[in-house]
């Protein structure tokens, strides 16, 4: 999994560079980002609850580690629904976008990066969702529970993820990487 | 009998000391007319002669190493004796050692090629903009006074012995910008302008061609540059601020019928033609060559071209057009006036 | 719970007097026979096979395109072909050669050797194994499907942007090429998990990092590049697909998008790339030389280093082939000096090489010919590529022949005579029958004179200008002979090529018997029988030197490896995992049983991308449940693996 994490980590990181690389062209005014540089409304908060989600997965981790299966479940459970959250503020924050996929470059990038990353929080909504159900019917235990990791470690990476493409689309605007 | 002349092209091709590569090796950039190649031209041969020597070297140790003593026939099964671990690392010290020396030397030979051609020797007095379509040509020649802007297509004049510099602009798809008797290419890229210069040393025509693949008639999208002195260079430059004279008899029929269909696609200086599809036509019989340089330009394969280009360069964008024979044959006559 | 299954102390067996461990091993290794054994095994010998069968079909198809677009061009102005049929051709050529051949040959001798060369019973995650191979095929079936309903891609194998735009190209040719080849990365990414995990996990006891067989190092390297490459190349295509099917302004000029952002991506995956498809050939014959010199590789360590360099410096020059696009010259010169530098690592290998026959005493056997070819081949690609490197001069070379010619001594001498010089080799341990020497020196000299007259001519055409990708050329441009030279040579090579599948055929109806070892080699692979049992290894082998086999032999070596005596485990297919450094076993590992899963998981994920290049939207939705499915049933934790509570004792 390690390896899925450095080839998707990859991925990401040409997605960013296709960012600035089309950042950095010329642009008309207001164009990029268009509308303006985006608003910390939703963002702001949503990264919170995506770094709590983390907590609470990693919280279940440890729990594992010392035999404790309530926190595993508990732990997980929590994080799924987490990552719930955060994919339906996600959702609302897209709704609101004035632009839609074709209008500009910067609407293709938004959407395409952001969608990259809702899909991966997505899959990664699903594995918490069935090692949840796996920790539920007791399958894990202190000594047994790589799969446990595993996941984990696909979380925690979405999550650092997420703050990478936070602070290209939110951040770097407000510094000035914009026309 | 043309084997011969094609193994004289080999010694041209290696040692570029062509009579007038220009005619029958018309793109072989081992001879060089132009200030850019003139520059490189040495590093590109220095380059050819290290590489030939590395291979000769390389290939007579392999063949020394498996000769220097009797080999063994492999059979199937046998335990053989073997030799021990170890030994040989001077080979690789002193190979890459020697090789190492050869690359920085090629990359400081390469940089100061770099510093003599990125920038003209003098600022440029003719400035052209060269705009790539699929599959032909467009120049314009700017001047401060844009009183004596004017364009043309296909075929670029130029001044001999001064740098001139080029606006590279990418019309459609990515194009490549190519005369390598004078010099490099350099790509026209759509959304982005290049620059570029070259600078002939003689008179004389000197073949073009699109060196980025772009699409059916990338074969087919070749160009003319023609140096010429100073003096020519003028006259030719006021000709084509002219515009054509009035057509008469037959000649005039074809005006309108070329306007008519032509005239959405092709401009002609001074009439209702004005096109900008297709390249410019305004003094058409002053050029050496038709359809991007495909063509030599006279009668018979104007006639072939106008009757039926898709015959000629399937996929282009000129369709076959639904005209009588007199109706072409007066197009042509039209043509023909175009001076 | 200490006397887990899994930290377990396994019993010491002897496998010669002991053959009963063989029998049990056999019964619970073998794959079922019939079609259900064949969709469902997991053997990564039988893998192996398949991808080197597979693309040496695709090697013949690319082929017999080639031949035909060399007629086209054999003479000017010639009509066997119409632009479009060329520009398919070509375009279909360098994607089946570059994509569908180069990679998967190599991932298919590395799937069949690599657990034997390591001593191991099998690939670390069996079931990837068997899912990139499925991709990989499916993939290759989808690119082909469109080629021959006349929808093959039409941009040559780098699809510059804006010509693959919806604007310029409006068939559904550039579709099934994104999204084929997004398809075919998935696969590559699945393969080279494996090799990575498996180079660190799987190595028999003993084998620290400074004992792995050659071999595995060309393959590593590669593998690993590709991690960090391919993601590069299949955003790029899936953003190339969004732009022409959801109206997105990635790389086209009036939405604001940049075409120089597709070569970016497509380079920074494309030069690392190229490196990929060599460096495990050259292990091959950094592998195989020494065997037919009678002595161990000259400069090991230093040829291993060189490797990993190659593929860092790869990373670095992605630049140079876009020397004309008119990007800053300080910028350019950096990447013209790095893929100057880059020829370093590479003369580290042929100066090992050399010198591995210098003092050995060659057997001159068709393996060695091939490889002894190689060499110069490798050399003359690498002194074209040299020449490219330089700023200046690339401006003129770019978009000639003369590229053409470097590429071709570059995948052709680099990857194709390695691989069938490895053919011979390794074509024993596949069958047990050796392959016919007389033919197999016929076979080399017809390869070896055909290549060089068809491709080196290519140079001296480019030096001539001729450009690249040109479906037809005028009289009077002095390439005429050139041409018509590069053609026959062309068919020459093809004849050869021709000999080695006739021989291939011949040797593996009526071969000689080969036995276990018939080479002499020193590696692990041939301490097994030829061809070999599914398990392998009745006993795990441990190891204390590089050669293991030549260790009676060899002089001031060590004498302490075994092959006949070693850890014995036989409760299910089981396998032991090592330390990656210094390969101390640490733990025992629970491999899975053969499954239909990774079949089924392939199928839905074609599915899914079938729905998507037709818009069959149902059809899409169809394949990626399928595919999360397959996904949930896969990943399913099991006892008898050791991933759930239960399996807590043995």
């Amino acid at each position: 999994m390690i390896f899925v994490v450095f080839t998707e980590g990859a991925l990401f990181a040409y997605l960013l560079f296709s960012y600035y690389y089309l950042a950095v062209q010329p642009h008309t005014p207001g164009s990029f980002p268009e509308g303006g540089p985006p608003e910390f409304t939703l963002a702001a908060p949503n990264t919170i609850i995506l770094l709590l989600s983390s907590a609470a997965v990693a919280w279940a981790q440890f729990g594992i580690e010392h035999g404790s299966k309530w926190r595993l479940v508990w732990g997980l459970g929590a994080g799924t629904l987490l990552g719930i959250v955060f994919l339906a503020v996600q959702y609302f924050e897209w709704a609101e976008k004035k632009f839609s996929l074709p209008s500009s470059t910067y609407s293709a990038l938004y959407f395409v990066v952001t969608g990259f990353h809702m899909a991966h929080v997505l899959l990664g909504v699903l594995m918490l969702a069935a090692l949840t159900l796996w920790s539920a019917l007791g399958y894990f235990n202190r000594f047994r529970y790589a799969h446990v990791h595993i996941g984990a470690l696909y979380w925690h990476f979405v999550d650092v993820v997420w703050l990478a493409v936070f602070f290209t689309f939110y951040v770097t605007p407000h510094l000035g990487l914009s026309a | 009998m043309r084997l011969p002349r094609a193994l004289g092209g080999w010694g041209v091709a290696i040692t570029g000391l062509a009579g007038d590569a220009r005619a029958s090796q018309p793109l072989n950039y081992l001879v060089s007319h132009g200030l850019q190649n003139d520059v490189t031209l040495p590093l590109t041969k220095a380059l050819i002669a290290v590489s030939l020597t590395v291979v000769l070297i390389i290939g007579l140790l392999i063949v020394a190493a498996i000769l220097r003593r009797p080999g063994l026939q492999p059979v199937a099964g046998a335990r053989l004796e073997v030799g021990p671990e170890g030994g040989g690392l001077s080979w690789i010290w002193i190979g890459v050692g020697l090789s190492s020396l050869v690359l920085l030397a090629s990359i400081a030979w390469t940089v100061a090629v770099l510093g003599q051609t990125v920038h003209p020797p003098s600022k440029p007095k003719t400035r052209i903009e060269v705009t790539a379509h699929q599959w032909w040509w467009e120049v314009r020649y700017v001047d401060e006074n844009p009183a004596l802007d004017f364009a043309t297509a296909d075929e670029i004049h130029i001044p001999a012995g001064e740098p001139v510099a080029f606006k590279l602009i990418g019309g459609d798809v990515i194009h490549s910008f190519w005369v390598p008797l004078l010099g490099g290419k350099t790509d026209l890229i759509p959304g982005l302008t290049n620059e570029s210069w070259l600078q002939a040393d003689t008179p004389g025509t000197y073949r073009g061609q699109c060196a980025e693949y772009c699409g059916a008639q990338h074969a087919h999208m070749a160009f003319l540059v023609v140096a010429q002195s100073p003096q020519d260079f003028r006259r030719w430059r006021d000709s084509q601020l002219q515009s054509p004279a009035a057509p008469q008899g037959e000649a005039a029929q074809g005006a309108q019928l070329f306007t008519m269909h032509c005239g959405s696609c092709h401009s002609v200086r001074g009439t209702d033609a004005g096109g900008v599809l297709g390249p410019d036509l305004s003094h058409l019989m002053q050029r050496q060559s038709l359809a991007a340089a495909t063509l030599p330009n006279d009668p018979a394969h104007l006639s072939q071209w106008v009757s039926d280009p898709q015959a000629i360069k399937p996929g282009a964008y000129m369709q076959k057009p639904e005209l009588t024979a007199a109706e072409l044959a007066a197009i042509r006559a039209y043509l023909g006036t175009l001076r | 719970m200490s006397a887990s299954e899994y930290e377990r102390t396994p019993g010491i067996g002897d496998s010669v007097r002991h053959p009963e461990i063989g029998e049990r091993l056999k019964r619970l290794w073998e794959s079922e026979p019939g079609l259900r054994g064949w969709l469902t095994t997991v053997d990564h010998k039988k893998i192996g096979l398949r991808y080197i069968v597979t693309a040496f079909a695709f090697l013949v198809i690319g082929g017999i395109e080639a031949l035909i677009f060399r007629l086209q061009l054999s003479w000017p102005n010639r009509h066997v072909l119409t632009p479009e049929q060329y520009d398919q051709l070509f375009s279909t050529h360098g994607m089946t050669m570059i994509f569908l051949y180069a990679l998967p040959i190599l991932s298919g001798f590395s799937n069949y050797l690599w657990p034997l060369v390591l001593g191991a019973r099998d690939m670390a995650l069996p079931r990837l194994n068997a899912l990139s191979y499925w991709i990989y095929l499916f993939s290759g079936i989808f690119l082909y499907a469109a080629f021959i309903a006349g929808f093959g891609p039409n941009d040559g194998w780098f699809n510059y942007v804006p010509y693959a735009a919806r604007a310029f190209n409006g068939g559904p040719n550039i579709d099934f090429y994104s999204l084929g080849m997004v398809l075919f990365g998935m696969s590559t990414t699945v393969g080279a998990i494996n090799f990575v995990v498996t180079f660190l996990r799987m190595r028999a006891p003993g084998m620290s990092i400074n004992r792995v067989p050659m071999i595995t190092w060309g393959t590593v390297t590669a593998n690993a590049g590709n991690l960090f490459a391919v993601p590069s190349v299949s955003l790029a295509f899936f953003m190339l697909w969004l732009d022409r099917n959801a109206g997105t302004h990635f790389f086209d000029v009036p939405g604001g998008g940049q075409p120089l952002l597709w070569q970016h991506l497509f380079w920074m995956f494309g030069h690392p790339w190229v490196y990929a498809i060599v460096l495990p050939a050259m292990g091959m014959v950094s592998e195989a030389l020494p065997v037919f010199c009678r002595r161990p590789l000259v400069g090991y360590t230093a040829v291993a280093l060189a490797t990993v360099a190659t593929m860092v410096l790869g990373f670095g020059v992605w630049v140079h082939h876009m020397f004309a696009t008119g990007l800053p010259p300080i910028a350019l010169s950096f990447f013209s000096a790095a893929s100057i530098i880059i020829v370093v690592p590479s003369a580290v290998g042929v100066f090992a090489w050399i010198a591995t026959i210098w003092l050995g005493k060659p057997v001159f056997a068709t393996p060695f010919l091939f490889f002894a070819g190689f060499i110069l081949l490798f050399t003359m690609g690498g002194v074209s590529g040299y020449m490219t490197g330089s700023l200046p001069v690339d401006w003129q070379l770019t978009d000639t022949y003369f590229v053409v010619a470097h590429l071709h001594y570059v995948l052709i001498g680099i990857n194709v005579f390695p691989v069938v010089g490895a053919t011979y080799y390794w074509f024993p341990k596949f069958t047990g029958k050796l392959m016919d020497e007389r033919l197999g020196r016929w076979n080399f000299w017809t390869m070896f004179l055909g290549f060089n007259l068809g491709f080196f001519p290519m140079h001296v055409s480019g030096l001539l200008g001729m450009p690249r990708r040109i479906y037809t050329y005028a009289d009077g441009m002095g390439w005429d002979w050139l041409n018509l030279i590069t053609t026959v040579g062309g068919f020459v090579f093809a004849t050869g090529v021709l000999l080695f599948l006739i021989n291939v055929v011949i040797s593996h109806r009526r071969g000689r018997p080969a036995g276990d070892n018939p080479w002499d080699s020193p590696s692990l692979e041939w301490a097994t029988t030829s061809p070999p049992p599914p398990y392998n290894f009745a006993v795990i082998p441990t190891v204390a030197s590089r050669y293991p086999l030549w260790e009676d032999r060899m002089p001031r070596s060590v004498r302490e490896s075994a092959t006949e005596a070693g850890l014995v485990l036989d409760h299910g297919r089981e396998a032991v995992g090592t330390g990656p450094l210094d390969a101390q076993p640490d733990i025992i590992l629970k491999m899975p049983s053969d499954t239909i899963v990774p079949f089924v998981l392939a199928l839905m994920l074609t599915v899914l991308f079938v729905g998507l290049v037709l818009h069959w939207w149902w059809l899409a939705v169809l394949g990626l449940l399928g595919t999360g499915a397959a996904a949930l049933v896969w990943l399913w934790p099991r006892a008898e693996l050791g991933e759930t509570a239960e399996a807590k004792s043995g």
